[in-house]
């Protein structure tokens, strides 16, 4: 990994908080890392764990997930079903062997442009400390887990 | 400008735009470059040409576009530019006028989250490709779509009574539409029925007010529910359905008369902290202000002697109409309405915080809003202008401005009325009682109209002006001359040095802040508040009454510091714009919705418990899932969960979702 490591980060954002949050960043010139690229969803209740495997499938070192704070989701409560998705897919993907601090929930009010900028710029360093992605070995990978999964009953057994 | 045309054998025929937006794009973005490569890099795709242009919203930029599609026969347009969120609809509008389906257009923001956010015109130019890539790959997958239409209810609903809440409902109730008005306090009028007098022409609060009232009152449109709160909202623009509780006010309004003969007789007197801003006192039944609308009291449960102790009914025994009901009880009414207008208002910052200045410790250290009653006619004092011993007329007063405003320790705002508010006390001080006044200020604002003349008005009658923060305010005496006194320690920044001027009464220009229970609000109807608590509009400059959420309107302080001028011209802009939606009888609203492909659902019902509208319904008959079109409001939720993948969305379907990720990535594929 070199010093000029420059990661790509897919932000999910909601139409109604994160994205305007943005916007509002924007509009008052707060800087932040360009390794950032934002997608617009209606909210975050929308996301699929599946966008962030194809996101880092195509590429992406991170993934940022954003939505209304808890309480204040544009559809009631769906942020809550986000934030069920993401603890899960965190799990998942740690499985995978893709390091948990490349995904993150933030959650970021159509106010807070300032507080979405730091985060962007946060997990940028986040990442690039992490590296690129690289997908784990398979081969091993699968060796430690077939092995476990044989041990298992002899210890049950045992 | 620079045009980059291509041929090609693709189904679609895309259009790509580039806008400088003058230098605020191109300062950071090398737009020309950004032009030339998706032309030939994203050709493949489809793309027949790519331009960048000065000012794509102007009528010239939107003409090329139409023009595009009319000659090249454009069947998708991507706009790099700015937020969808500022031109989505203009640059929809120019594809609608050039024949092509509004909604086979994508605008990508190349300003708000890339050139104004980043610095390195490289990385930013790389980035600009890389979104507007991802623009082209999701336009493909775009569907020709139609917005929805919905009918609008003609009833609105204003909450809170101040005055911009009540121009609002006069404005919509002449115009001949109905309006319900809940206002939590026993009597509409809000804020402006505490105050004396007005700046800056220093009309007689009630005696504009008052007749404004009591058209609301008696007007034929409209419903008064007072001594009210709303508990719940349903639905959406057109059709909200709002529970609203009415607390038992223990009094028949079909017999009351408003003679207020309980108020005379009830034995509980009560301070009143917030109509008397805790000057002043009330019975435990009490009507806020003699020309309170409505003119029915309300009986306050904590305070009276008959809730609590279960004797007394002297109200009952001396109600000359019998219209006391101790049996009342709170009740819940639905009301179905097609906008909403939150008129709330604002709270006075509590001066306490500021522990230097000595609010609640020195006697004689007031509030504003203590002295707005103190000076009123009808007030605690009939309008004298005394210490709190109620007898003694101070011979110096000084006015701190900018309590808690301006100020990195509590609030960064300015609160606007402030500065005219302390010119109206020296008035009204100087007139009254003859005192020298001092007006300590940071710096004095004196925007709009008849504003400064005012000020100028007030320094000719010879109140002094001390430039600086005030740091203390205390009673201990060091100098001859301080016994007694309260002695504001300021640094005067215009001589340049430090001063103690002993005074007998010190004002506090208290701030605004928001309702401590703004945030509940906002959440309760669904919109947003700022960092501050401040409700927050569509757009500070262009849309001020409207709210991100359709059919939700904000008017008046809830919005932000406001003077009573500004608060009206809001609360007759709102209701212009509920007006223009109730005579259109409709509003067409974005076509986002889920629905089910009842081929692919298996009726495993994972689905079903995830939308909080119940639009997603079950049929066990068919062992499928359907979604109620009518109920969908979009969010998607249910499309990311179904492991089926049945379900659909438009706008924002998975397709388009994954494709764009596709383009977004494509210069870091390997
Ligand atoms: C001391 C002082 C002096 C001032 N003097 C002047 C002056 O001379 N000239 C001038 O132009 N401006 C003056 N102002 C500013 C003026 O008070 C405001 O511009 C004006 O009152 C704003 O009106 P509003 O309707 O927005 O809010 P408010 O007057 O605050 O009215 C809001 C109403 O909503 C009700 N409400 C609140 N929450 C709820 C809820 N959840 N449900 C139902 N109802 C609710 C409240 O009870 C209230 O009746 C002064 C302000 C202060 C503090
Ligand atoms: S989750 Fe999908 S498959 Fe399951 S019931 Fe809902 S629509 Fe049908
Ligand atoms: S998209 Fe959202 S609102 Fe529409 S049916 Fe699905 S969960 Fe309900
Ligand atoms: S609308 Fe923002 S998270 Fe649901």
């Amino acid at each position: 990994m070199s010093d000029a490591f420059e990661p790509i980060i897919i932000g999910f954002t909601c139409n109604w908080c994160s994205y305007r949050a943005a916007d509002l960043a924007g509009t008052a010139r707060v800087k932040y890392p360009a390794n950032i690229r934002l997608i617009r969803l209606m909210c975050s209740g929308r996301i699929d764990p599946t966008f962030v495997l194809k996101a880092f499938a195509s590429g992406a070192d991170g993934v940022l997930i954003t939505g209304c704070h808890p309480g204040e989701c544009h559809y009631i409560e769906q942020n809550y079903k986000a934030l069920r998705r993401y603890l899960l897919l965190k799990r998942s993907l740690t499985q995978l062997g893709i390091e948990a601090g490349r995904v993150k929930l933030v959650w970021a009010s159509a106010a807070e442009g300032v507080r979405l900028a730091d985060e962007i710029t946060k997990m940028v360093e986040q990442v690039k400390t992490l590296g690129p992605l690289n997908w784990p070995k398979w081969e091993g990978f699968f060796d430690d887990e077939i092995h476990s999964l044989v041990e298992i009953p002899e210890e049950v057994s045992a | 400008m620079t045009n980059f045309t291509t041929s090609n054998g693709n189904k679609e025929r895309i259009g790509v735009y580039v806008c400088h937006c003058g230098s605020n794009i191109a300062g950071t973005v090398n737009v020309e470059e950004v032009a030339a490569w998706v032309r030939t890099e994203l050709e493949g795709l489809g793309v027949l040409i790519s331009r960048d242009y000065k000012f794509m919203c102007s009528s010239l930029g939107q003409e090329l576009i139409q023009n595009d599609i009319k000659e090249l026969g454009l069947t998708r347009i991507v706009v790099g530019a700015c937020s969808p969120h500022l031109h989505e609809q203009t640059f929809r509008t120019a594809c609608r006028r050039a024949e092509l389906n509004p909604y086979l257009c994508e605008l990508v923001s190349i300003r708000e989250q890339i050139s104004w956010v980043h610095t390195d015109k490289d990385q930013a130019t790389e980035k600009s490709k890389a979104v507007i890539a991802g623009g082209v790959y999701r336009v493909v997958h775009h569907q020709p779509l139609e917005p929805l239409h919905v009918p609008i209810h003609p009833a609105t609903l204003v909450v809170g009574g101040g005055i911009a809440g009540i121009q609002a409902a006069l404005e919509l109730a002449d115009a001949g539409y109905p309006v319900y008005i809940v206002e939590r306090e026993p009597s509409i009028g809000g804020h402006m029925a505490q105050f004396d007098k007005t700046f800056p022409t220093l009309d007689c609060a009630a005696c504009i007010l008052t007749p404004k009232m009591v058209s609301v009152g008696s007007h034929p449109n409209i419903t008064l529910l007072t001594w009210s709160e709303v508990r719940q909202v349903e639905g959406y623009v057109g059709n909200f359905t709002v529970t609203i509780q009415k607390k038992a006010r223990y009094v028949n309004d079909e017999f009351c008369t408003g003679c207020a003969i309980c108020q005379e007789k009830c034995p509980k007197k009560v301070i009143d902290e917030i109509y008397e801003a805790g000057l002043g006192y009330r019975k435990a039944i009490y009507t806020p202000f003699p020309q309170a609308v409505p003119k029915y009291p309300v009986i306050d449960r904590q305070n009276c002697i008959y809730f609590q102790k279960g004797t007394c009914k002297a109200c009952e025994k001396f109600c000359p109409t019998n219209a006391i009901d101790f049996t009342q009880e709170d009740e819940l009414v639905t009301v179905n309405v097609g906008n909403i207008i939150l008129a709330t208002g604002y709270d006075l910052f509590d001066a306490r915080r500021v522990s230097q200045y000595g609010y609640g410790r020195l006697a004689n250290v007031f509030t504003s809003l203590e002295f707005e009653r103190l000076s009123n006619a009808a007030g605690p004092t009939n309008g004298d202008i005394v210490l709190r011993d109620g007898v003694t007329v101070p011979k110096t007063v000084g006015i701190v401005h900018c309590v808690g405003s301006r100020d990195r320790n509590f609030n960064n705002y300015c609160s606007v009325i402030c500065c005219m508010q302390g010119l109206k006390f020296a008035h009204i001080v100087h007139e009254r009682t003859g005192a020298t006044v001092y007006n300590f200020y940071i710096d004095m604002r004196t925007a709009y109209k008849a504003y400064d003349e005012f000020y100028q008005r007030v320094l000719e009658e010879g109140t002094l002006f001390v430039r600086g923060k005030v740091a203390e305010i205390t009673d201990a005496a060091r100098l001859p001359g301080e016994e007694g006194k309260l002695i504001i320690q300021v640094e005067d920044t215009l001589a340049g040095k430090q001063r103690r001027i002993p005074v007998d009464m010190v004002i506090l220009s208290s701030g605004l802040e928001p309702r401590s229970d703004a945030k509940d609000l906002a959440k309760l109807f669904g919109i947003s508040c700022s960092a501050d608590g401040w409700l927050i509009e569509k757009h500070p400059k262009l849309d001020p009454v409207a709210t991100m959420t359709e059919g939700i309107f904000i008017a008046g302080s809830v919005q932000g510091p406001k003077d009573i001028p500004t608060s009206v011209a809001q609360g007759a802009a709102a209701a212009a714009r509920v007006l223009g939606r109730i005579q259109q009888g409709e509003i067409a609203i974005e076509p986002i919705l889920a629905s089910v492909d009842a081929e692919k659902c298996s009726g495993c019902r994972i689905c079903n418990g995830l939308c909080p509208y119940n639009a997603i319904v079950f049929h066990d008959d068919r062992n499928v899932t359907e979604i109620n079109p009518a109920l969908c409001q979009g969010c998607g939720t249910c499309i990311a969960a179904c492991p089926a993948g049945a379900i659909s969305g438009t706008g924002f379907s998975d397709t388009q979702i994954l494709a764009q990720i596709d383009g977004l990535l494509l210069l870091n594929a390997e």
